[in-house]
């Protein structure tokens, strides 16, 4: 077990350096840190003294990655590339190009995306669950073909259309709770209704219509067979047996998304302005601040593939035939 | 007047002919026919290839560029034929319908300043006295145009119906009967059904386009119908040309690792679980950001800003190909595996067959199932996810015609006194009615090519190896 998390691990920080060489490559090498002086000053009429007194604020005037003028470590240590690459393994961000310490604003942003993106992800999981449970109990009815074809037109429906319905139905409309904001302590909570209902909505479709088929597929298995055949009740069958066999591949699948979920959501949040860290890279995107997008492209990856570590982790908890070398 | 081939055309054209020798080949060819019989036999894929062949003409129309002599600009010959509601447009926002302005302004009016709605430019200009007309105008409109439509789609109907006559060599009232009962092989019935709604729905909008802004106007008075209408071809060429980016890396490098194992296998994971790692919006956002910054640095590289706009959303796809082909390499890579340890491609090894023949001959046949299922579901998803990332900010050009751009631009209209609605509903209706057949259709071929138990062992392998 030990030697195979060591492994993971260690495969894992080799995809990082993979990453962390690819984003280098992409804003640095594919594009100058002339041109990002230039977008960020703005336009042509750019002065060669502006651009160079912007990269040198930011550290950008360095050799890419082998510093002749400096002595000792410092050959390396003093290049642009050890600055804001090789520190991200520490956690070390460094600043925005807007100047803000970026570390301590993802450890400020990580609240409200993990407030909203937790209740999603329970809610989310437990409703879709149980809506499969009751198609699959109702297999071949017109309550499930109906059923199915609802679910159908909801994964047709873009995601901003809840968003938006929501938001004009229940905020605007009945005037339930408030459009979109966001507050800390005890009144979180009516700030982050409207937006939980609606991302559970949203992705409501896909995935209660997914773990149908799971179930579906469970229950025409031989050890469901023999169950009937013992004189099980049907309910008995589907809750005692199916549930907890289909339960497994439904849970290891989502571990891996548990620690994405401090990245927090993109469109949600930006939408019903919850400062959080997809709002965040909303605003990185649109003021065009590559440090930031860079190093959330960086703290993205390393949650992947802790998700990825954690569903292994998960396979062998849940399913003892799984021996993890 | 000089065609102009844009990127995205040249490709949407020779996925085109791409499609046709598809269908050539699938006619030949005894197991695929019954597999797309099955598929299409069923009524809710049929009534589906009618709505996506509906949109495929307008993105082809849409695609067919050119550039009219002594004109700086580009047109397509969709552009050509909406010339007529394009210019006609009005200052601001006007309701769908509409003869009064959406505003209140200050304006002269008999010699008087009053502040009153104005009369709209072009929607219910013809009217004398609008108040007493409009009803009347609009209902004799709408049956015009619900006549046109019946008219038009009778004769399309009825030469459909003569085909099929045609085709099984029977009496044309034989035919009709059958249609008409719902007793022919495929879903006539149910498609003709779906050609009227569509014929009428073009007929009354066509009709009451000659006089009024259908789908109202949005904040500088251009037409709703317009652009969602010219939304349709970014929505498809983002699905398609995506697709067109995912297949060929997903195929060889699946196909490659799963083949060939060893260092191939190890270097290809690599490459995949890496793209696979970094979350798709901030490997989408990082790349679109970079091409923004080339195009603003180097503005001499595009003459029009519609190459400009054409080769970003080029662009896009290329990267959202590059993001979502793990899924399928991953796929492709299992049931590679799986295959060539079977019986007949080790006996094709053992008499010396070359691997390139053994995949050209085995595998390749072999994976195209899961292929084709996974892009035809694909298609969908890619189409929602232009409205996201455009709304992100990192989609199409804001200044081209998306869904995406749609709602970005009309999302505060909705908290606006009196509601702005029309953009919203347009883009959000046209998503829908693109993206549900095409859900539809996936499920349909889903179910034909049968690879319920193909996946499901893949899926089953997804597991940790065990040893």
């Amino acid at each position: 077990m030990l030697a195979f998390l060591a492994r993971r691990i260690a495969y894992g920080l080799a995809i990082l350096a993979g990453i962390n060489l690819v984003t280098f490559l992409l804003f640095f090498q594919v594009n100058s840190p002339d041109d990002m002086a230039r977008l960020q000053l703005g336009g042509k009429r750019v002065t060669a003294q502006a651009i160079q007194q912007w990269k040198a604020e930011r550290g950008y005037d360095r050799p890419l990655y082998f510093n002749e003028h400096a002595s000792g470590t410092a050959k390396i240590t003093d290049t642009v590339f050890f600055d804001s690459s090789l520190r991200m393994f520490a956690f070390d961000f460094g600043r925005a190009d807007s100047g803000r310490d970026i570390a301590s604003e993802v450890a400020r942003r990580a609240g409200p995306s993990l407030a909203l993106a937790l209740p999603v992800f329970i809610a989310g999981l437990g409703l879709s669950i149980t809506l499969a449970l009751g198609l699959a109990f109702f297999r071949g009815t017109y309550l499930d073909f109906w059923g199915v074809t609802l679910l159908v037109a909801m994964m047709s429906i873009s995601a901003l259309f809840f968003i938006v319905a929501g938001q004009f139905v229940l905020a605007r409309v009945l005037q339930l709770v408030p459009i979109s904001g966001f507050d800390t302590g005890l009144d979180t909570w009516r700030f982050l209704m409207l937006p939980v209902v609606v991302s559970v909505i949203a992705r409501l479709g896909p995935e209660a219509r997914f773990y149908r088929t799971l179930f579906l597929e469970e229950i025409g298995k031989d050890y469901v067979r023999t169950a009937r055949s013992k004189g099980l009740t049907e309910p008995a069958v589907l809750f005692r047996h199916v549930l907890r066999n289909a339960l497994i591949p439904i849970l290891t699948t989502s571990v891996a998304f548990i620690p994405l979920l401090f990245m927090g959501s993109l469109i949600t949040e930006s939408f019903f302005s919850i400062p959080g860290l997809g709002n965040y890279l909303i605003e990185a995107i649109g003021a065009q601040d590559f440090a930031i997008v860079r190093a959330m492209v960086f703290i993205g990856s390393v949650l992947y593939i802790l998700g990825l570590i954690l569903t292994d982790i998960s396979y062998s908890w849940a399913d003892p035939r799984i021996r993890l070398q | 007047m000089k065609p102009v081939f844009l990127l995205t055309d040249l490709f949407l054209f020779g996925l085109i002919v791409a499609g046709a020798f598809y269908i050539r080949f699938a006619m030949r060819s005894p197991q695929l026919r019954a597999n797309w019989r099955l598929a299409l036999q069923r009524p809710a894929a049929a009534v589906s290839a009618v709505f996506l062949g509906f949109f495929l003409l307008i993105a082809l129309a849409d695609s067919m560029h050119y550039r009219p002599a002594g004109a700086a600009e580009t047109r397509s010959a969709l552009d050509a034929v909406l010339a007529p509601i394009a210019v006609a447009q009005e200052r601001t926002y006007s309701a769908p319908l509409a003869w009064l302005g959406f505003r209140k302004e200050t304006f002269e009016r008999d010699g008087k300043v009053v502040r009153d709605y104005p009369r709209l430019k072009f929607g219910g200009a013809h009217l004398k006295d609008p108040e007493a007309q409009w009803l009347g105008d609009v209902t004799r409109r709408k049956l015009a145009g619900l006549a046109g439509g019946l008219g038009a789609w009778l004769l399309v109907a009825l030469a459909i119906v003569a085909l099929v006559s045609k085709s099984a060599g029977e009496r044309f009232s034989a035919t009709l009967g059958r249609v008409a009962r719902g007793q022919t092989q495929y879903p006539v019935r149910a498609m003709l059904i779906t050609l009227a709604v569509l014929s009428v729905a073009i007929g009354v909008a066509a009709a009451l386009s000659t006089g009024y802004h259908v789908f109202g106007t949005d904040k500088v008075g251009a037409s709703v119908l317009v652009a969602a209408l010219k939304s349709v071809r970014t929505a498809l060429v983002i699905g398609a040309l995506t697709t067109l980016v995912v297949l060929p890396l997903a195929v060889a490098f699946g196909v490659a690792a799963g083949y060939f194992r060893g260092w191939v296998d190890e270097v290809i994971q690599y490459v995949y679980t890496l793209l696979a790692s970094i979350p798709d919006v901030l490997l989408i956002a990082a790349a679109v950001l970079l091409l923004q910054v080339k195009i603003d640095t180097n503005p001499d590289l595009f003459q029009t800003a519609l190459e400009r706009s054409d080769a970003r959303l080029f662009f896009l796809c290329l990267i959202l190909g590059i993001t979502s082909f793990t899924g399928l390499c991953r796929l492709v890579r299992g049931e590679t595996m799986k295959l060539r340890e079977l019986e007949y491609i080790q006996a094709a090894h053992a008499f010396g067959v070359r691997s390139a023949r053994v995949i050209i001959r085995h595998i390749l046949p072999n994976v195209a199932p899961i292929v084709l299922i996974s892009t035809v579901m694909q298609f969908s998803g890619f189409v929602l996810a232009e409205a996201v990332l455009s709304y992100v900010g990192v989609g199409v050009d804001p200044k081209s015609f998306s869904f995406g751009v749609m709602i970005n631009t009309a999302r505060l209209e909705l908290s606006a006194t009196p509601v702005i609605w029309w953009s919203l509903a347009a883009a959000f209706v046209f998503m829908f009615l693109i993206v549900l057949p095409a859900n539809l259709f996936a499920d349909a071929v889903r179910d034909a090519f049968d690879p319920r138990a193909r996946l499901k062992s893949v899926a089953d392998r997804k597991s940790p190896a065990p040893a």
